[in-house]
Formats: C-alpha cells, structure tokens, sequence
C-alpha cells in the first residue's frame, strides 16, 4: 500500500497524478475465509479493518451486492455526535467518537472529520429541562455537553430566527462541541483501503442469497458467485438485517423504513455547525462544497424503494426554513433515500446469536453513520471473541424478550416512533 | 406521494392517511395467560417483507376508519384495500 502523504502527492503531481496504485484489490472471491462481512458500507469495512489490526484476523472477506458504500453510506447526512444519555448507548457512541478523532490518521486517509459542533435547539421550557438532564448525564459520562440559552445560540447560528415571533421560538439548545461531520464516502475508501492492505478481500457484485448451516453451525454462504465456506459469518446490512436474519431462522425485531435527505445547490460558507431541531425534526449542516445538507423525518411506512415522496420533502423543508429564513431562495440540487432497519427500540443490534457462528450488526435506524468506527470495533470484537465486547454487551436480540430493552427515546415499541 | 385507495371515499392522497404498520400481527387471545413468547412476538417482531405487505392505514382527515391495504414494499405499488370485519379480519 502507498502510504499517502504530502511527499507521495508531490511525487506523483510529477507524473500528472496517473500513476497512483489502486486504493484496494477486486480479487475473486476464495473458497473458504476464516470469516465473512456480509455488507460493504462502512460498518462492513470497519469490522474487516478492526478484525485485522486489533485482533489479527485477516482471512476475511467483505460481501457487497452492489459497489462500496453504496447503501446508507453514501446516503445520510454525515453528522457524528455522541449526545446521548443512557448508560450502554453513552459508552458506545462515546467510543465512536474518540476513534473518529484519530480515524485520519490511523487509516491515513482524509476522512474530513469536522468537529464543528452539533446544536439541538430546544423550542419550550420543558425542553430546556429535558436538555439540562441530558447534558448532565452526558457530563457525568465523560461527554462533552454545553447548555446555551436563546443568545449564546443567536450569537453561534446568526441565521437563525431567534425572534420570540417565529414559528418555533428558540428557548436556547444544547450543544456537543466535539461533534460535527465526516466526509462519508471517504469513511467506507479509507476503512477497505486499511482493511485491503492486511489482506482482506473485498468483494463487489456478490450478493448473499443463502447462509448454509450445518447441525445449527454456519458454514458458509451462498453468492451469486457461488458458494463460499466460512465458519463465521456476520452481516452489516442496514435495511436488509431482517432478509439475512430470516436466512438462518432469526425473527428480527426490526422494521425497514425510507429515510431521505436533500442538498441545496452550493453557496458560499453559512452555517458553521450543525443545527438539529426535535420540533421539526430537521437537521442542517453545510458541507465543504458548500451545500446545505439537510434530513428529517421517515416517510413513515415500510420501504425498501431508496425513495420517498414529495411532501415529506416539503415538510422538512418548510420546517428548516420556520428556523432559517434566508435560505427559502436556495434551490435543491439532490434528494435522496435510505433503507433504514428500524429496531423497535430505536437502539441497535451487534450480537452473537443462537446461531452458531452467526452475528448481527444492524437496527442502526436512523443514527448508523456516527457509529462506523466504534461500530466495527465492537462487533469485530464479538466475532474475534464469540463474545461481546464490554461497549456492545447491552445490544443483544435477547432484550426485546427479557424487557432490557434501550429506549433513548422513551417512545415505545414502534418502529417509526425512534 | 402514495395514493391511497380508501374502501369507504375511494383514492386519496397519501397525506390524508397515518400508517398504522404490519396487519398481520395479532395480539394474543389469552391475554394475561398467553406466553411471553406470544407477547414478545405480538409487540417486538416484524416479518418486514420486501415485497407484498398487508398493512393497515387509518383514513385520519377523511373518513376516520382503519383499513387494510396490500402494498409491495419495494415498488411501493398498491393492488387492493379492504374493509375490517369487527374482530379486525379483512374482508375478503
């Protein structure tokens, strides 16, 4: 692998930038591997990375049906945060974060982490209070969390209408300073150009049609480039975690939703952080090209189709813009959507199950971007181990029947409700 | 937008409507002396189908009633709704 650098880019300008080695191999797939990744977005990728640096297990190989990052990857709105407020998730996501801190480096490879800060706004006095308890949960973890009242939120966003006249009056938010974004494409190159460099095989076009099991054991999959032997198998799936779970008899707790999200035409520098609004469920970031990247709300009912409506678009928009006037001028570029695999808690799965040599990392609804590092580092600690690894121990199947379920959210079992 | 056959006021736009998910899940009859098996599958598992999918849509500014439409996840068409019975059943 050529190490990147500012010499290796002076070294190649001189031959016009033609030269540069492939980033990673397109090997055909081996007979047998030591473990299979099923699903080569960002999670996928992390956990063959981490398999091989952390835990030297390099016999592996990614199975990805279309190209690298192509599903939820390649379509979120890129925010990384770690503001949450109950003990399993707190940890975990905390995790993330601090790899994300040093992800440039240690893939070397330019992730573009931006650690612009991530804003929610509270729009009521009970939001404020529900914010401060938060806030101090996250203190008291060890999370960075800074309570701002209407003017220090008016000074950091001045865009945003903050008059006691709008829409939704700012009461004032709560921010996580070390949040901010990450160029997503650049997570899935770096983690399989690190992940290829240790040997692991990456392979595109090769969809899973079957896992085969052998007296309750896994022995291997079924591609559409045939049959390959493995004694583990874990899949990071998004959207499909219920297809694959049903391959070898699992009932998931889980329901795939359509997710979208937009991006303005480009314009010059804005908007400096990230803004979340729960009121309108809107959030907003400007990317380093200069579009407003923006999201919101599910369609609301079971999709598999990577598309959504209109209005939902609508919605979003007119939500973002009762909190940011001036941008009602701007046109959208591109919209898009993404198969979210909705857990009935809003919390995710990464577990061994009751089958052996079969694991499960999905359930991410709608927050698996910001997870990828710590994500990979924990499930590719439960394959490794056949056991969890202590940041992952509370994400078991088992907790939505022995009523150990993790509801962030505190809004029950309905899958659009996270 | 999805446009949503109505068995009482006919097609009207997706937007009339609030998804009430899966159809096929039951709640179990015995209630207090079902199983948790019975009750852990009723609240928490899903078949989430990629393809046809029965599910159950409230006609929220329109006529107000819950009715069943048959739905395929993956192109988001739409070949039938149904009236429910009082025991929740669709017609057939």
């Amino acid at each position: 692998m050529t190490r990147y650098s500012i010499f290796s880019l002076a070294r190649n300008a001189l031959s016009y930038h033609r030269n540069w080695p492939q980033a990673w191999r397109s090997p055909d797939p081996k007979p047998a591997y030591d473990v299979i990744i099923v699903g080569g977005g960002g999670h996928g990728l992390a956990t063959a990375y981490y398999l091989a640096r952390n835990h030297g297990v390099t016999n592996v190989a990614v199975l990805e049906k279309g190209w690298l990052g192509g599903g939820n990857t390649g379509r979120n709105t890129t925010i990384v945060r770690s503001n949450y407020m109950l003990e399993p998730n707190a940890h975990f996501y905390e995790h993330s974060m601090k790899l994300w801190e040093g992800l440039s480096q240690d893939l070397n490879y330019n992730v573009m982490f931006s650690p612009r800060g991530v804003v929610n706004l509270a729009h009521s006095d009970g939001q404020m209070e529900a914010f401060m308890r938060r806030g101090n949960a996250m203190r008291l973890n060890g999370i960075d969390a800074v309570l701002l009242d209407r003017e220090q939120v008016s000074q950091m966003v001045p865009l945003l209408d903050c008059s006691p006249s709008a829409r939704f009056p700012v009461y004032g938010g709560l921010m996580q300073p070390r949040g901010g974004t990450a160029r997503h494409d650049a997570v899935a190159w770096g983690y399989a150009r690190g992940a290829d460099s240790y040997g692991v095989d990456i392979i595109q076009n090769c969809e899973v049609t079957g896992i085969r099991r052998e007296g309750g054991r896994v022995t291997g999959v079924e591609t559409t480039r045939g049959e390959i032997a493995a004694a583990k198998v874990g899949i990071a799936v998004a959207g499909h975690t219920t297809q694959l779970c049903q391959m070898v008899g699992l009932d998931a707790p889980i329901e795939s939703h359509v997710l979208q999200a937009f991006v303005s035409e480009p314009i010059k520098p804005i908007l400096d952080t990230v803004v979340t609004s729960g009121a309108t469920h809107g959030y907003i970031s400007q990317s380093d090209k200069g579009e407003l990247v923006m999201g919101g709300d599910l369609d609301f009912y079971n999709s598999y189709a990577q598309r959504g409506s209109v209005y939902v678009v609508e919605h979003v928009i007119a939500g973002l813009l009762s909190l940011f006037p001036a941008f009602s001028r701007l046109r959208l570029m591109r919209s898009w959507g993404g198969v979210m695999d909705m857990s009935l808690d809003g919390s995710p799965i990464i577990c061994k199950t009751p089958v052996d040599g079969f694991y499960i990392n999905g359930g991410w609804c709608y927050g698996g971007f910001k997870a990828t590092p710590g994500s990979g580092w924990v499930f590719a600690h439960t394959i490794a181990k056949d056991a969890p690894h202590p940041y992952n121990e509370h994400f078991t199947l088992e907790r939505f029947s022995n009523g150990t379920t993790i509801d962030e959210k505190g809004a029950g079992p309905y899958a659009k409700a996270h | 937008m999805l446009e949503i056959p109505c068995p009482y006021c006919g097609r009207r736009a997706h937007t009339e409507f609030t998804y009430m998910g899966d159809a096929t899940v039951s709640r179990p009859a015995d209630g207090p002396e079902a199983s948790d098996r019975d009750w852990y599958e009723f609240v928490y598992v899903r078949l989430n189908p990629k393809g046809p999918h029965k599910e159950l849509w409230h006609h929220t500014n329109g006529c107000r009633v819950v009715f069943e439409v048959s739905r395929d996840t993956a192109t988001h068409e739409i070949t039938g709704s149904a009236k429910l019975s009082d025991e929740g059943e669709a017609a057939s």
